[in-house]
């Protein structure tokens, strides 16, 4: 029996929610272990991510580099293409970013920049994806592996351009000026301060995050390139049956990936950190494969998917605050086993429930 | 024959979610006889199969091996039983020698060189016993499929199997192999083994059982000595119904060529010539069949003509332009722009992707068409219309475009990827394996819409193993082996004389050969 026979509000919904609850069985354990009571842990938690609206502002704003990543691996899963380059690529798109800012701040506000920032990190992102995606069409040398090559490469060079081209003259510190006013994406809490977002940075990009599902669901369900990554990602040969090329659906495909994980870039350095720093990325490129797992590689469930890692990542911090015995390495085990729940053993529960499904069904269709 | 039946099953029932696969099914199959079972795809054999070597298990019902009752939870307790199989697809490994291949599964110890010594003598002797010839010491890959099958029996017969199930054992020999292979079963009924035949080939069944029994819709609807039925009836306890075995049509009426190829060779991937210097044309209005052997070239030939895969050298001529295939570079969606519609021969890999909407496949291929799209985005009202329009024309069933394709059986699959095909109106149709797979009254449905596409007047190039189905289609059939066209014959070619071309025997008798198809 075919996965595809499940109902759907099963396949999207009881078994991530499975996953999870699993997820959270086992690091209740771990919290066990560690002496303190799970159900507290999970109480602050909850109340330190959602509980109230400065801490569901950094929720929101750590969703959004989620929903960015998440959008990155997604496209290229439909492509049948596994894209672990997200993090070298939303780090190059740093650079996209910090050049539309540090250019123009001086002289436009930062709605004529916006744009520029928008396709400054999608062009550098999508550029760190080429030579990976170029490679895996012509050369076949598989993507995983050079994707991978790629984010080492990303952190050196990185490191080598803000310590010797971009450092701000006289400074120790290995970064860019801070932008101007007008290279700073305005808070959410300024525009909407009856909402009492207060210090967090959730920013304008939450919105351009936003739109971005909104046009990568147009682009993989109701445009024709969408048909063919699809068509390509489902069954390469009867791809090439009917006329599509591979070679230009894995670069374009990549291309894409790769400028959605660069425009992570735009929430960090332009709305947050206001200056091009070393390792603003922290591994939001990696948990962004968790995230399009868990969402099913739908903009939709991304966007869930997203706001359930910002939590941890929100949570998480409050908890290691308020319970000192949870530290910070502790959360991150945490959330490692949310993603290998989520992810990795996605299949572990779906065969049972394939079971408990199919004979109810059969059963319904008799009475039927 | 004695009394006791080898394998006696009563009552099997089996579900699978909402299909009802076996329905009470009862077989006797006495020792010592060649049993056939016969059903069209889907009516439930492999099922039954796989429940009595342990694959399924049954829902109710009870199986009896020499009249004791058992439970056959695996294989392994099946091959105890005595019970062995031959699958269709051949369970083998190809780098390994017959000998390792044999003893695969069966070393009786950690260390490999007593077993194999042991299995070398016992291959030894089956061989002698039952004129089972192979090398114990040749690679499974350098053997042709004739000689896999006989390690696949040879496999069983180690594992002293008294029964042995047969599954679709045909699909992949020659005529004559397949004749060897009625021979060598002849001979193991002979030593007083026990043979079941599963097949969906009439003639089979006719050639080589004792007694067959017919399967419809996951019953057992009849068992008849062969001796004392025919095909027609076979056939018509297969579908419930009588049917056509020969497709009725006019004589053709060829016009100009609409395709030509010249000197066309193909080199796969590993460098070997696989289609070498063939030369041929389809004309307007008529059907030119290629038979053949699985593997000898047909299935690149008409990949290169469809522009999947790249030839060395060669010309295509179509509709008067000329195309030069050693340097061109035009892919499948070139060749659909200059009219030619391509039905491949394995839907499933090729022709439809199982994951999409019904709707999706009935524009693969043809999704950048104007028609369908609107900008950049894809119109998907228009696509669903021509998709309803589609399933209506061909009575695709169920009638619903937004169904998963894999959810459809392999006659409706087919006839998406054929109305697809078809609807676009195509100068040339080439045409792979159109009936795998697929159940008879589909198959007939099918093979009249390639008749009427003809009749229209476009030029067909059909590709089939299928060599009841080459003859019954085509107004001339090309026999192709190992890469070559080795002969052409006319409409009423003899089924012997084919035979015998798609087996490499050189046909020195041309003239005469075209002379009396005229």
């Amino acid at each position: 029996m075919s996965a595809g026979q499940l109902p759907r509000w099963v396949d999207y919904g009881l078994i991530p929610f499975l996953n999870l609850v699993a997820a959270f069985l086992v690091s209740g354990l771990v919290v066990i272990l560690i002496g303190e009571n799970p159900l507290d842990a999970v109480k602050v938690l909850i109340w330190g991510s959602v509980g109230y609206a400065e801490g569901f502002g950094f929720t929101l704003f750590y969703a959004t580099n989620f929903i960015f990543t998440g959008l990155a691996v997604a496209v290229a899963f439909h492509a049948g293409l596994f894209n672990i380059g997200g993090e070298g690529q939303a780090y190059i798109g740093g650079l996209g970013v910090a050049f539309a800012c540090l250019a123009l701040d001086q002289y436009v506000p930062w709605y004529v920049i916006l744009p520029f920032a928008i396709v400054g990190s999608a062009v550098a992102g999508a550029a760190w994806a080429f030579i990976p995606a170029w490679l895996q069409a012509k050369r076949g040398s598989h993507v995983v592996i050079t994707t991978i090559m790629f984010n080492y490469i990303s952190f050196s060079l990185m490191v080598y351009l803000l310590a010797n081209v971009l450092k701000k003259p006289g400074s120790m510190q290995p970064e860019t000026r801070t932008f101007e006013e007008a290279g700073r994406l305005p808070f959410l809490n300024d525009l909407f301060p009856s909402f009492g977002f207060g210090y967090a940075p959730v920013n304008l990009s939450l919105f351009v995050a936003l739109a971005a599902c909104v046009l990568v669901w147009l682009l993989i369900w109701r445009t024709k390139l969408g048909y063919e990554i699809r068509s390509f990602g489902a069954n390469a040969t009867a791809a090439v049956y009917a006329g599509i090329s591979p070679v230009r659906t894995i670069i374009i495909t990549m291309l894409i990936s790769g400028g959605l994980a660069g425009m992570m870039a735009i929430n960090e350095i332009m709305g947050s950190q206001h200056r091009l720093l070393i390792d603003f990325v922290t591994g939001y490129g990696f948990v962004g494969i968790a995230v399009a797992l868990m969402g099913r590689a739908h903009p939709v469930g991304i966007i869930l998917a997203s706001i359930l890692f910002g939590m941890l990542y929100q949570g998480g911090a409050e908890l290691s605050f308020e319970m000192p015995n949870i530290t910070r390495d502790m959360i991150i085990v945490i959330q490692g086993l949310v993603i290998l729940f989520a992810g990795a053993l996605e299949h572990m529960f779906r065969p049972t429930i394939v079971r408990l499904f199919t004979p109810s069904r059969a059963l319904a269709a008799k009475e039927a | 024959m004695s009394d006791t039946p080898a394998i006696e099953l009563r009552k099997i029932n089996k579900r699978f979610g909402s299909v009802h696969a076996n329905k009470d099914i009862d077989l006797v199959v006495g020792k010592g006889s060649i049993h056939g079972i016969i059903g069209e795809n889907g009516a439930g054999k492999s099922t039954l199969m796989s429940i009595l070597y342990g694959f399924y298990q049954a829902d109710d019902g009870d199986i009896l091996v020499n009249g004791n009752k058992v439970i056959i939870p695996d294989s392994k307790a099946a091959i105890g039983l005595g019970i062995g199989m031959v699958h269709q697809h051949f369970m083998l490994v190809d780098n390994f020698s017959v000998l390792e291949n044999v003893v695969l599964g069966a070393e009786d110890s950690q260390m490999l060189s007593g077993g194999l010594a042991r299995a070398r003598t016992e291959l030894k002797r089956l061989e002698e016993e039952y004129e089972l010839r192979v090398d114990p010491d040749a690679l499974i890959q350098d053997l042709p499929v004739g000689l896999q099958q006989r390690v696949e029996i040879l496999k069983a017969l180690y594992r002293s199997a008294e029964v042995l199930i047969l599954d679709e054992p045909t699909g992949v020999l020659t005529p004559a192999e397949a004749d060897h292979l009625f021979k060598i079963l002849e001979v193991l009924k002979n030593e007083g083994k026990t043979v079941l035949l599963i097949t969906h080939k009439l003639r089979e069944i006719m050639a080589a059982t004792d007694t067959v029994s017919v399967m419809r819709r996951g019953e057992m609807v009849a068992t008849r000595e062969t001796k004392n039925t025919s095909m027609e009836e076979l056939a018509e306890l297969m579908v419930g119904r009588s049917v056509l075995l020969r497709v009725d049509k006019k004589p053709a009426e060829a016009k100009a060529p609409v395709m030509e190829v010249e000197n066309l060779t193909v080199t796969d991937s590993r460098g070997v010539q696989v289609v070498k210097d063939v030369s041929f044309n389809v004309r307007a209005g008529e059907i030119v069949g290629i038979a053949g052997v699985s593997g000898n070239g047909q299935s690149e030939l008409l990949e290169t003509l469809s522009g999947i895969r790249r030839a060395t050298k060669g010309t295509l001529k179509i509709n008067g332009e000329t195309i030069d295939l050693g340097t061109s570079t035009l892919d499948a969606a070139d060749m659909r722009a200059k009219n030619m519609g391509h039905v491949p021969e394995d839907r499933h890999r090729m022709g439809l992707i199982n994951s999409f909407a019904e709707y999706e496949n009935s524009i693969l291929g043809y999704h950048r068409d104007p028609a369908y799209s609107k900008g950049w985005l894809m119109d998907l009202a228009a696509i669903r219309k021509n998709a309803v329009a589609e399933i209506e024309k061909y009575d695709i069933r169920p009638p619903s475009p937004m169904l998963k394709t894999a959810n459809f059986s392999g006659g409706n699959q087919q006839k998406i990827v054929l109305a697809r095909e078809i609807e676009r109106d195509p100068e040339v149709l080439l045409v792979g394996q159109p009936t795998r797979g697929v159940d008879i009254g589909a198959i007939e449905f099918i093979h009249r819409r390639i008749v009427e596409l003809r009749d229209e007047g476009k030029g067909i190039l059909l590709v089939s193993v299928e060599l009841d189905e080459i003859r019954a289609l085509s107004d001339r059939v090309l026999v192709m082996f190992d890469g070559r066209i080795v002969g052409e014959r006319g409409a009423n070619a003899e089924e012997g004389e084919l035979g015998l071309l798609m087996a490499g025997v050189e046909d020195n008798n041309k003239n005469a050969a075209e002379g009396g198809a005229r």
